[in-house]
């Protein structure tokens, strides 16, 4: 099954309440904050509260990722040395440029890995990037390391280097999104969107999501439990698309049985990406719950 | 000592109380006997029922040593009445004076000096906060308090378990001559739901009011044959404590997805349809639940039949949508609500014999579909806790929880599995106060269990493919994440007696170390 990543949800790394239930508000991603959110007094206690709720909790299968601080900060090792340690299913690189930056970080967990006896490689990464010379080197970020799952965009600290200010638009991104989907593509990686930082403007965020969406992102970083639904009711197929899906299988099947070289649906040719992309809206359409495999046969 | 129908212990007899009969099961107990009825009068033509202050009142209602006086708890935590009744009993030196409240709440500390000085010696009442709580459950009053749910004190009133010798009670507008309503003036409140029964059924009421209006007060809720007396007073309570504005729906997360959660089992349970009725409290869970609620009845075009118990401006919303019939009202939580009773014939004011009295021909619970409700524990054999706090204090109330969860089809408990960092499932509740044979579904945070001895919704949830956990399940969630508490020490005194609502005894709660 094709692990969904449409929602990456942020929690603040000192939020003991927050930590604690951030799995129950269905994102397919939680990311422990140690950067950006968790003060500079309260770096040690983010790291320890992450750590201990990482080797403690059971997130069942929401997948967990831990934003660290970069390297050139006097956190970042630390940091490394307690979540290698932990092993969150990704560390989250900030504000990668370059991919020295990602190896970087790569050999030090390896290190830690081979210190405390972990599989070399068992420690996914991936990267943000947040600056105008990452979004030029997105694609030898994207293909960089093995360990990378996916890179993301953050557009805070993108329009401040560009010498502009964020739209509801979204156009003084769009190059840098674009950028960065073609990279993850061209690298077989995930496509992460940055969040939308008004909670309560829930139309705002659907017509960013449904941009994103159709850029070709894999999912958007949330900011609050309520950005979830509204995100995944997004990606959610609707019956059309999931008849379409369903229609194209069966053509597949059908020109399996009768051996068949060419397949066509309603006169069009059925070739490889149009069988991809039917099994990954139906692969969205079950995660959703809009689909059931028992359906078909009704 | 014998085993409850919960597995309780309780004491066949305790002094100052008397007798006790244990509980058995939510319907085991068939009343004998009649109501009582009020007192004879004979008040002369034209007689000034005015009088000039409540000393007064006290005086002419003949107040002595040894009985029993009673309130309504509608102005909340904003009520100046029982306290301003008791100074002036105590500044009479009348003593041994048993307090019977429909409820008491955070701003009845004062009672404490009045129970240190001999004036107040019992106490009869749904719940007790802080500091007066804290207060019973470390022991200053000799006879144990009596909790009884807000059906339960109907019914003790009605057949006279419960005698009331003199009601004051605070009236937001009345006439001269004892006609009143509950919703107008500074201190409204809305419904007089509780204080209804105490004007049919109590030898003598006066009646407190900081609002007097011309003769005839119209529409009126109690009224003038009623009512011995009439005092005019400055303020009767303080309108921040009484209602709270327009309660806005929760944008808590927590309190959301608890909602989305109670939303799919409503939806999943067979009793959303034409015709269903529904009550909840103003917790930020359940007011959340109405409003997702109400975008489901539009979309499935569903009309409710009857909206009940303490009601809301989400109710109120819902009334006037055409979504709902017409509303029973005992309380009106805020200001919407108060308003809407006033004007509104659909939104009808009931006591709190029509709402919750199992022992009369027929309660509005009896009538219930849906009821949403809180709890502080639940055990895993579905006993729900809503009176005492994981300290063993007394600290909340019974209210209408056992009525209503006893009366509706389904009753679903909503509440966050982790609370400041002690799990809400228990092996045993501190204190029994609604069996769990009438509790049929827990919702929390985490997921969802209910209870197997509802297997027609078990099988219904499935069906609709809900994820569902046994309590034991949830139990163990919450408790791989805190652990296992210990247990609370308490001293071998009974502070107090948790009666069911038909008068049998629950629980009994005792002294805290």
């Amino acid at each position: 099954m094709v692990k969904l990543r449409r929602t990456m949800m942020y929690v603040t790394g000192n939020n003991p309440a927050n930590i604690m239930d951030a799995h129950l508000y269905g994102s397919d991603s939680i990311m422990f904050d140690l950067e950006d959110s968790v003060s500079i007094k309260e770096k040690d206690a983010a790291r320890f509260l992450v750590y201990n709720a990482l080797t403690t909790m059971d997130y069942g299968d929401t997948e967990t990722v831990v934003r660290i601080n970069g390297l050139d900060t006097p956190f970042g090792r630390d940091d490394l040395e307690a979540m290698v340690r932990a092993q969150p299913n990704v560390i989250r690189l900030p504000k990668t440029e370059t991919p020295e930056d990602v190896l970087e970080v790569e050999r030090i967990i390896q290190e830690i890995e081979e210190k405390v006896g972990i599989e070399v490689g068992t420690t996914k990464m991936m990267a943000a990037i947040e600056g105008p010379l990452g979004a030029m080197n997105a694609y030898e970020i994207a293909k960089s390391s093995k360990r990378l799952i996916g890179i993301a965009i953050g557009a805070e600290d993108f329009v401040t280097s560009i010498k502009t200010t964020r739209s509801s638009e979204g156009i003084e991104i769009l190059a840098a999104r674009s950028q960065i989907v073609l990279a993850a593509r061209a690298a077989g990686i995930y496509a992460l969107d940055t969040v939308f930082s008004d909670i309560n403007d829930d139309e705002g965020f659907i017509n960013e999501t449904k941009l994103i969406k159709q850029l070709g992102f894999d999912g958007k970083s949330v900011i609050h439990p309520r950005q979830v639904s509204l995100a995944h009711e997004v990606y959610t197929p609707t019956d059309k698309e999931i008849k379409n899906a369903l229609r194209v299988l069966d053509a597949i099947e059908e020109a399996e049985r009768s051996g068949s070289g060419v397949i066509a649906l309603d006169g069009k040719m059925i070739d490889g990406p149009i069988v991809d992309r039917a099994y990954r809206v139906l692969e969205l359409a079950k995660a959703t719950g809009v689909y059931r495999e028992e359906d078909q046969n009704e | 000592m014998n085993k409850n129908g919960v597995g309780r212990e309780i004491p066949a007899y305790i002094e100052g109380v008397g007798e006790l009969k244990a509980y058995e099961s939510p319907f085991s107990i068939i009343p004998e006997g009649n109501k009582v009825g009020p007192k004879l009068k004979r008040p002369l033509p034209h007689k000034n029922k005015l009088v000039d202050s409540l000393e007064e009142a006290v005086k002419a209602v003949g107040l002595k040593d040894g009985m029993t006086i009673s309130f309504h708890h509608h102005f909340r935590s904003g009520d100046y009445i029982v306290n301003m009744v008791l100074d002036v009993i105590a500044h009479l030196g009348i003593k041994n004076i048993k307090v019977a409240a429909s409820s008491l709440s955070t701003c009845h500390g004062p009672l404490i000096e009045h129970i240190k000085n001999g004036v107040i010696t019992g106490i009869e009442t749904s719940g007790l906060r802080d500091p007066l709580g804290t207060a019973i459950s470390e022991g200053i009053l000799k006879k144990p308090v009596i909790i009884r749910s807000h059906g339960g004190r109907a019914r003790a009133v009605e057949s006279g378990e419960l005698k009331i010798d003199v009601a004051f009670l605070g009236a937001p507008a009345s006439d001269e001559y004892g006609n009143a309503n509950g919703f107008s003036g500074p201190s409204a409140c809305g419904s007089l739901g509780y204080a209804l029964v105490d004007a049919n059924y109590a030898d003598h009421v006066v009646l407190i009011t900081d609002n007097l209006v011309e003769y005839p007060c119209l529409p009126a809720s109690i009224n003038q044959t009623q009512v011995d007396y009439i005092v005019e007073v400055e303020s009767i309570g303080d309108p921040k404590g009484i209602v709270s504005g327009a309660i806005r729906s929760t944008t808590n997360p927590k309190d959301l997805l608890i909602a989305e959660n109670a939303l799919k089992v409503i939806m999943a349970s067979g009793y959303f349809k034409n015709g269903f009725s529904y009550q909840t409290g103003a917790a930020g869970a359940s007011l959340a639940v109405t409003s997702l609620m109400k975008e489901k009845m539009i979309e499935q075009n569903i009309k409710g039949s009857f909206g009940l118990g303490g009601i809301t401006a989400q109710l109120v919303d819902l009334l006037e949508e055409g979504l709902m019939e017409g509303l029973f009202d005992t309380q009106c939580f805020d200001l919407v609500a108060a308003e809407s009773l006033g004007k509104n014939p659909k939104h009808f004011e009931v006591d709190a014999g029509f709402y919750a009295n199992p022992h009369n021909a027929g309660c509005a619970v009896n009538k219930l579909d849906i009821v949403l409700l809180g709890a502080l524990e639940i055990d895993t054999d579905f006993n729900v806790n809503v009176i005492s706090g994981s300290d063993g204090v007394i600290s909340q109330a019974s209210g209408g929880h056992s009525d209503t969860a006893a009366g509706a089809n389904i009753s679903i408990i909503l509440a966050p599995l982790i609370r400041g960092r002690i799990p809400i499932v228990v092996d045993k509740v501190t204190t029994v106060v609604t069996p769990g044979e009438t509790i049929d579904v827990v919702v929390t945070d985490y997921g969802i269990a209910v209870n197997p001895l509802r297997k027609d919704l078990i099988e219904r949830f499935k069906k609709e493919n809900l994820k569902i956990y046994t309590i034991e399940e949830l139990q163990k969630i919450a408790e791989n994440i805190t652990g296992k508490p210990d247990t609370i020490e308490f001293g071998d005194r009974i502070v107090g007696v948790v009666q069911y609502r038909d008068g049998s005894v629950i629980d009994v709660i005792r002294q805290v170390k």
